[in-house]
């Protein structure tokens, strides 16, 4: 067998952005040729790739390419909770949703704080293969809050780290905000907020509103997330810094980021797939599963970020892929962690709430789940790119027309914490490409790959350790 | 009846069958002999994972009396406290073929979890369950409220309960004190409404929930003039834990005594309530602070009558869940029974 | 919670005092005739004489408590302290109500039973010690509900006599229990059901009803008398559940 690199792959009757049906031929790494079906050239021995979806139903009308997708908010747990997910794991999932890069968060055990660390899951990142690991290193030492990691060790590692958040926690002395938005100017670095003002939130265990008051458990209030955004994009503002604006969860937030993007202040924002359609009514039955932060919110807190996320006021998807062990979610929801999976549903989810309902386009869903969050990061010379000849052939293959139903024990991650166990949801990614070699085929992973035939040829990447 | 768990969705007609029940078990209680032996060969555990020896006391007292043998498991000195989750705690409770847990647990929703999860198939009795709710308590209090203002003993000249088959439609029942961590009071709103009572919460802003809008009841920031112009026929005082006013910035009132002085209850307040008004606090009082000596004392205090009708309605729980529950599974499976009526739906009972 | 301890009476056998075996499909209506057996007068006149031979019986009225078994048991004792204050003056016209539920043997095994009143006539003082007790009851069958009375007797006092009138004796007795006055012997089959109607309860006119195909190839097997005791079928079972 070929080394996968070399593998040349032509998807016929595909349908970039979901317009008209092209074939695509994949070759060395690179989108080779695009062309009318039938009118492209297709080199000997190339391995078909949508025919059989293709013919199972008689026409390749759901099967919609898209540049490889990009999660800016991904937790891998290794080093640390490896009984959760590892590197591997996590990956290979991602690459099962469709995703060809992710950031690895910085809340492992050690933390990401450290160029030693994040060095260790770039370099984990790589021999697993299924996807780029970019690591996200921790703004203070040990996510404590307190003292500025070395972010610019970090940035000069063999990781290139350009994202920088405490995740998990909130960056909430105003001081040391301000300076590590100052810092990374140095070096193109954005600051990602994980925005909850900690002693609003003290003890909390879900939204603080209707649901909360009913079922006795402590409230998470919108304001705690929102008085920190307010804070942060003035801070912005004021020192002249790109923030980035993790997993927003309330129409308040969003009206927020509106009125700094009217204001011309340098912010992105994110929001989950989990926020986009679940809402806090599922803690009643208080299945930990749905213990998440920030919280699941109202519906007209899921109808306002699906408007800012269609108006273009929040930039990205990112999936908050929280894997915790089957202890760790089967026990009171006090003492439940929090967190859900999303690499493999997000996708999903998005075409549910937002193509199926007719408010996005998959040109949009293209920029917000690969363009977007390549450039936030700063990896938008590999990731991201067009769906053009010449480009690196990072690239998903997506039936739209097709259903699954969700079951977090078949699911790639090594955990089972989904929200969506027992539902339905739209669309099933056929194919994920990275760099022209198949990570997933037919739907299902490519096992055969090993970190040995990962190809990394990544030029912005060159000269990284190994 | 399969699980009582909350009182929010309580029916009515279930919120007086379980009054009504326990005025029948209370009339046992007036015995020479007051063991029944209704539930006999079942087995009761005591599951508790906060400390509260009244609350148990009451329960084992209730599930000896219909002859049940019980099991007190506390966190205290077992293998609960050693970190065994809740999960395993319940298969084990399983495995030594629990008919019936009554769980108290400091994390709200644990009982929903015992009942739902799939772990055990016991009935499961709420015996408070962090902020969320204290079924038994409410009917406790609410049993209360009905003899005392809806119907006397005695008063058909055969020594029945009078008030057997009533519900508590216009009585009107304030409900003082810290609302925001009170399991007592969230259980109190929703089943004194469901039996047509009206209830008005008064706290101070800072011990009301944000969300209590949907709640079936007013709230009040002000104790005087809900008693003057409200004129409450029953005042139900709720504990005001020490450590609400501790904590600086984060205390949710100024002082002990500023909260004495517009919320606690005392002779003084007590004067200005219709001559029939009840006092009522589910305990432990903190005398001094949410009530005083003089008005826990007060002829018009039923708050020692409360602890012993606690166990007349946890015996009527008792029985209510534990009985019929062969004749319900078979029911739910069997189109030709003649008890279609019985089976349980659980989600949307209690 | 179920509500089947507040079913209405028209959701199984309107008014049965008769024991419809719980494993067993009902009878659906109409498919066997119902007869009555007892009218309003042969009710009447039953309940006459079973008040004269509780005089005759015990030699007068004194020390003695009628206590019904809910529900119509509880109206059967009325309308007996009734006819023994007109025959014994010196009779209070008193009775009392005694619910046995409590003490049932088959309370798993049934719908949930709303517990009923326990009245004690009040010039007894709340005791029974020493005294003359008849329970008084519609319809005798299996005699649980007898053994369950005597169980709830016994935590009320030491009686010195305990006596059981019944209107019906229907046969098919699974404990020894025999009663002392008896209104009507009435041979069944053991799926046939027998309905007790009583103006005051169920409207209508008084009347002992019979319905259920005594030759039902089922209902033959299951009066086999190798049945189990818990299939055994309960006395007042519907009557119980919608007590008030
Ligand atoms: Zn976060």
């Amino acid at each position: 067998m070929s080394t996968p690199s070399t593998t040349t792959y032509v998807l016929r009757g595909v349908r970039p952005y979901g317009t008209d049906p092209v074939d695509v031929v994949l070759a060395d790494g690179v989108v080779a040729a695009i062309g009318a079906p039938g009118t492209v050239e297709v080199p000997e021995g190339a391995h078909e790739v949508a025919a059989q979806a293709a013919a199972q139903d008689g026409d390749s009308s759901g099967l919609v390419l898209l540049p490889g997708l990009v999660d800016l908010h991904t937790h891998l747990r290794e080093p640390g909770r490896e009984d959760a997910e590892t590197v591997f794991s996590g990956t290979r999932a991602a690459a099962a949703g469709g995703f060809t890069a992710v950031h690895a968060m910085a809340n492992t055990t050690p933390t990401q704080d450290t160029a030693g660390v994040v060095e260790q899951v770039y370099r984990l990142g790589q021999e697993a293969g299924w996807v780029d690991v970019h690591p996200v290193g921790a703004v203070t030492v040990g996510l404590d809050g307190e003292k500025l990691a070395e972010l610019g060790a970090m940035a000069d590692s063999a990781a290139r780290v350009r994202v920088f958040s405490d995740d998990g926690k909130c960056v909430h002395d105003p001081v040391l905000m301000r300076r590590a938005l100052e810092y990374v100017k140095a070096f193109d670095g954005v600051v990602a907020q994980h925005a909850q003002e900690p002693r609003l939130t003290e003890g909390a265990q879900m939204n603080e509103g209707v649901v909360s008051a009913q079922i006795g458990l402590t409230g998470w209030p919108a304001v705690a997330e929102e008085s920190i955004i307010a804070r942060d994009v003035l801070l912005a503002e004021h020192v002249g810094s790109r923030l980035h604006v993790c997993h927003l969860s309330t129409a308040g937030s969003v009206e927020i980021i509106r009125w700094a993007k009217g204001r011309g202040i340098d912010v992105t924002a994110e929001v989950t797939p989990h926020h986009l359609v679940l809402t806090d009514e599922l803690a009643r039955d208080y299945d930990p599963v749905f213990k998440v932060n920030p919280p699941l919110r109202t519906a007209a807190d899921v109808e306002a970020v699906r408007a800012g996320l269609a108006d273009g006021t929040i930039d990205i998807v990112a999936t908050d892929h929280a894997p915790h062990p089957v202890e760790d979610k089967g026990c009171e929801w006090s003492s439940a962690a929090f967190g859900m999976t999303g690499l493999e549903t997000a996708l999903s989810v998005v075409q549910q709430t937002m193509v199926d309902t007719g408010r996005m386009t998959w040109a949009d869903v293209a920029r917000v789940l690969s363009q977007n969050p390549a450039r936030i990061g700063r990896i938008d010379a590999t990731q991201g790119r067009p769906i053009a000849v010449g480009e690196p052939a990072n690239l998903t293959l997506v039936d739209a027309g097709a259903t699954r139903a969700i079951d977090g024990r078949t699911q790639v991650t090594a955990s089972d914490n989904t929200p969506f166990g027992g539902m339905e949801l739209p669309g099933r990614v056929v194919a994920t490409f990275l760099r022209g070699r198949a990570t997933v085929l037919d739907g299902a992973v490519v096992d055969t790959t090993s970190s040995q035939s990962n190809s990394w040829n990544n030029a912005a990447l060159e000269g990284a350790g190994r | 009846m399969k699980h009582l768990l909350t009182t929010q969705g309580l029916s009515k007609d279930d919120a007086i069958l379980l009054l009504d029940t326990s005025a029948q078990m209370a009339a046992t209680q007036s015995r020479e002999n007051k063991k029944l032996p209704t539930l006999r060969g079942r087995t009761v555990v005591n599951l508790f994972y906060e400390d509260s020896t009244r609350t148990r006391i009451s329960f084992e007292t209730a599930a000896k009396r219909l002859s049940a043998d019980v099991i007190n498991f506390s966190a205290k000195g077992s293998s609960v406290s050693k970190g065994e989750s809740l999960k395993d705690t319940a298969l084990t409770l399983h495995a030594m073929g629990a008919d019936a847990v009554v769980v108290r647990h400091w994390a709200s929703g644990a009982a929903h979890q015992l009942a739902h999860a799939g772990w055990l198939d016991a009935a499961v009795l709420n015996a408070g369950d962090g902020m969320h709710q204290h079924p038994t308590q409410a009917l406790l209090d609410a049993f209360t409220i009905r003899r005392h203002l809806v119907g006397r003993v005695g008063d058909d000249g055969r020594g029945a309960d009078a008030s057997v088959g009533a519900d508590l439609a216009g009585l009107r029942i304030a409900i003082v004190g810290d609302v925001l961590h009170s399991r007592v009071a969230r259980s109190n709103v929703y089943l004194l409404h469901t039996l047509g009572a009206e209830v008005t919460l008064v706290a101070p802003p800072t011990l009301v929930p944000v969300g209590v809008e949907t709640w079936p009841c007013r709230v009040s920031y002000h104790l005087d003039e809900t008693l003057e112009q409200w004129q409450p026929d029953a005042v139900m005082m709720l504990r005001v834990q020490r450590e609400r006013m501790s904590g600086g910035s984060g205390a949710f009132f100024p002082s002990p005594m500023e909260y004495s002085r517009k919320f606690g209850f005392d002779a003084r307040r007590l004067a200005v309530l219709p001559d029939h008004a009840i006092v009522m606090h589910p305990g432990p009082m903190n005398r001094g602070l949410e009530i005083s000596a003089a008005a826990a004392d007060h002829p018009r205090s039923v708050i020692v009558e409360q602890v012993a009708n606690g166990v007349a309605v946890r015996m009527a729980a008792l029985y209510l869940l534990l009985s019929g529950d062969i004749a319900s599974t078979n029911s739910s499976t069997s189109s030709t029974s003649t008890s279609t009526s019985s089976s349980t739906d659980e989600r949307t009972a209690l | 919670m179920h509500p089947g301890s507040r079913m209405p009476e028209s959701s199984t056998t309107p008014g049965s005092t008769s024991e419809t075996p719980s494993d067993t499909p009902s009878t659906a209506p109409g498919t066997a005739a119902a007869r009555t057996v007892l009218g309003e007068a042969d009710i009447a006149r039953a309940l006459t004489r079973i008040a004269h031979e509780i005089v005759e019986r015990n030699k007068g009225a004194a020390d003695l408590v009628l206590l019904g078994i809910p529900t119509r048991g509880v109206q059967l004792a009325e309308r007996l302290a009734e006819r023994l204050a007109q025959i014994e003056p010196a009779f209070s016209g008193e009775f009392g109500t005694l619910d046995v539920t409590m003490y049932r043997d088959d309370l798993r095994r049934q719908p949930t039973r709303a517990v009923g009143q326990t009245v004690l006539p009040g010039s007894l003082d709340g005791t029974i010690d020493d005294k003359v007790v008849v329970l008084v009851d519609d319809v005798l069958f299996s005699g649980r509900t007898i053994r369950a009375a005597l169980d709830a007797l016994n935590d009320l006092g030491r009686p010195r006599v305990v006596q059981l009138a019944a209107l019906v004796d229907r046969g098919h007795r699974e404990l020894p229990i025999r009663a002392d006055y008896v209104g009507k012997n009435l041979p069944t089959s053991r799926s046939e059901r027998v309905r007790v109607r009583l103006a005051d309860v169920d409207g209508g006119a008084d009347a002992v009803v019979i319905s259920g195909a005594p030759t039902d190839s089922a209902a033959t097997d299951f009066a086999g008398e190798n049945a189990a005791p818990e299939n055994a079928a309960p006395e007042n079972d519907a009557d119980e559940r919608s007590a008030r």
